[in-house]
């Protein structure tokens, strides 16, 4: 069985990000980026899936400017057997809306064949948690969000998810798209020498016009602001006067 | 314009709550019908009707519906879509599932968890944990989006709509449901409580978690998590507050061995009031909090709900 693996280059989870004070959006010149958290773990997830022979070869496939080759070089790394860059954007400010990004997906999915498709729930940059749902919409596939655990059998996944009021199991017909959630599993790190070998695996490159997509967003950004500062607070001494000012405020 | 509103329903019951503010939300928008589905949905069409700003409610029960798997879920949507300018839902696990589908299946982006809504094109919503506003145009037929609920108030329930029955889309049988694991809770809902109390880390086990349910009970509140504590096995994933767990927005926040890292404010920081106990003075969610008491927990905690 072979697995597509998308992974997003995002600004790092630990910056505090800035908004540029012209509003036209975030400042990521200069700023540190890394593969997004949620796609590590469905790398790791493809890889062990790998390591218990239910799977050949995993695929990275990345989105987006030129240097999200460096994120499909970790996935490399981490056990990833090829990767693929789709080139649709010049400008690290530009984000590919996930409409665009499942079209290109389902693009890639028709030509290589995949049984499954494991992604992350959401990127922490544009937050929308909508890229796998949607790419499954477009192949007429079974979908299986926000998983935490994983288990295939034969022509079908049983997946455990992470729903509102607990865990949910669903059993979904291969093939299918996972969006995996935080407890899935603990994302590996890529060792020295496998970072040295990950650069002499094939990288393909190629751009959005030869999957015949058309990038241009939907959603017109108008402007981006700061959220409303809090006003500052203050530290009480102890308990007594903690609960005083809470009756003063009302609270309690 | 017409607006469809996909309602929360959990086992037969409507999420009075989440689905009473979604409307709020899509009341600015036009006419809203909202779309009761599920394998029993009558109960909760009839107390749906009753949201203030109503104007129908459609009910759809088939044994395909059951579970509101995303497949049989999004047919039934997008079977309806033609008659309506917005479709919009809360931004529950359920609606986040299913609404990004039907908006591939109509060609058109989803707006995932709105915060404000300017116009009938345009919309604003947190990026970045939260760390950014965005307002965003959208130049799409039709609009599909998630509410994020902790952003707007309730309609009241003094409405009467028309309930009308309807059958399912066809189903593509392509999932089936297995089984619920639902965590035990007689306390408020984590999303709508007036009131949440949350451990972090600081709380060291969950033996200890106690004292911060002893704090919640007598506050009347709903216990929420950092990602530390549900990690460590202290909390339930679903008690979960952040930018991957649950956002709320109650009165009164209290969070009791929480650092503050970007990931658990995007959850919390629209409170009203947020108090911290912690006992590193250095720690972020300083910066947020209205009072902050620095003190180790396991005396300030214990302190705290005796002289409440």
């Amino acid at each position: 069985m072979k697995v597509i693996v998308p992974v997003k280059r995002v600004i790092d989870y630990n910056v505090k990000v800035r908004v540029k004070t012209d509003g036209t959006g975030v400042d990521l010149a200069n700023v540190k980026m890394s593969m997004n958290p949620f796609d590590e773990i469905a790398v790791e997830e493809a890889i062990r899936l790998r390591e218990a022979g239910k799977v050949e070869e995993v695929v990275a496939v990345s989105i987006g400017v030129k240097q999200a080759q460096e994120t499909l070089r970790t996935a490399l790394a981490m056990g990833a057997d090829r990767a693929i860059l789709v080139v649709a954007a010049d400008d690290v400010h530009t984000d590919i809306e996930p409409l665009a990004v499942a079209k290109i997906l389902a693009a890639i999915v028709k030509d290589e064949n995949p049984d499954l498709v494991i992604c992350g729930k959401q990127a922490i940059d544009n937050d929308m948690n909508a890229t796998g749902q949607m790419l499954s919409a477009l192949l007429g596939w079974s979908q299986a969000t926000f998983a935490s655990e994983v288990n295939l059998e034969g022509d079908s996944a049983v997946v455990t998810r992470e729903v509102d009021g607990g865990l949910q199991t669903i059993k979904v017909k291969t093939p299918t798209i996972i969006s995996v959630d935080l407890r899935l599993n603990e994302p590996r790190y890529a060792t020295l020498p496998n970072i040295m070998k990950a650069k002499k695996k094939p990288l393909e490159e190629k751009t959005a016009a030869d999957y015949g997509v058309d990038v241009a967003p939907r959603l017109t950004v108008v402007s981006t602001s700061e959220p409303e500062a809090r006003q500052a607070g203050i530290i009480v001494g102890s308990v007594d006067e903690l609960i005083e000012k809470l009756k003063e405020a009302g609270a309690v | 314009m017409a607006v469809l509103l996909l309602a929360e329903v959990t086992d037969g019951a409507l999420a009075v709550d989440a689905t009473a503010k979604a409307v709020t939300a899509a009341t600015a928008l036009g006419d809203v019908t909202v779309l009761c589905a599920g394998a029993s949905a009558k109960a909760a069409a009839d107390e749906a009707a009753k949201i203030d700003g109503v104007a129908k409610v459609l009910c759809a029960e088939d044994a395909a519906l059951s579970h509101r798997l995303a497949e049989p879920t999004a047919d039934l949507i997008v079977s309806l879509a033609g008659d309506y300018s917005h479709i919009v839902a809360p931004g529950t696990t359920d609606a986040k599932n299913i609404m990004p589908r039907v908006a591939a299946l109509l060609d058109v982006m989803v707006i995932s968890e709105v915060t404000g809504i300017v116009d009938a094109d345009t919309y604003q919503r947190p990026i970045y944990a939260g760390n950014a506003i965005q307002t965003v145009k959208s130049g799409d037929a039709t609009k599909v989006m998630t509410i994020r609920t902790a952003g707007f108030d309730a309609a009241g329930m003094g409405g009467s709509a028309s309930v009308e029955t309807i059958g399912a889309a066809t189903d593509p049988a392509l999932s089936e449901w297995v089984e619920d694991k639902v965590a035990e809770s007689d306390r408020p809902e984590l999303t709508s409580a007036g009131v949440v109390v949350s451990g972090g880390r600081g709380v060291g086990s969950e033996e200890d978690f106690a004292l911060i349910e002893k704090l919640a009970d007598k506050l009347g509140a709903a216990v929420g998590a950092s990602r530390a504590a549900v990690d460590s096995g202290y909390a339930p994933n679903d008690w979960q507050v952040g930018q991957t767990g649950k956002v709320v927005a109650p009165d009164l926040y209290v969070a009791v061995g929480i650092s503050g890292a970007i990931q658990h404010l995007a959850g919390m920081k629209d409170s009203k009031i947020i108090v911290a106990i912690n006992k590193d003075e250095e720690a972020p969610i300083f910066q947020v909090a209205d009072f902050g008491l620095v003190a180790d927990l396991f005396e300030a905690v214990p302190e705290l709900t005796e002289k409440l």
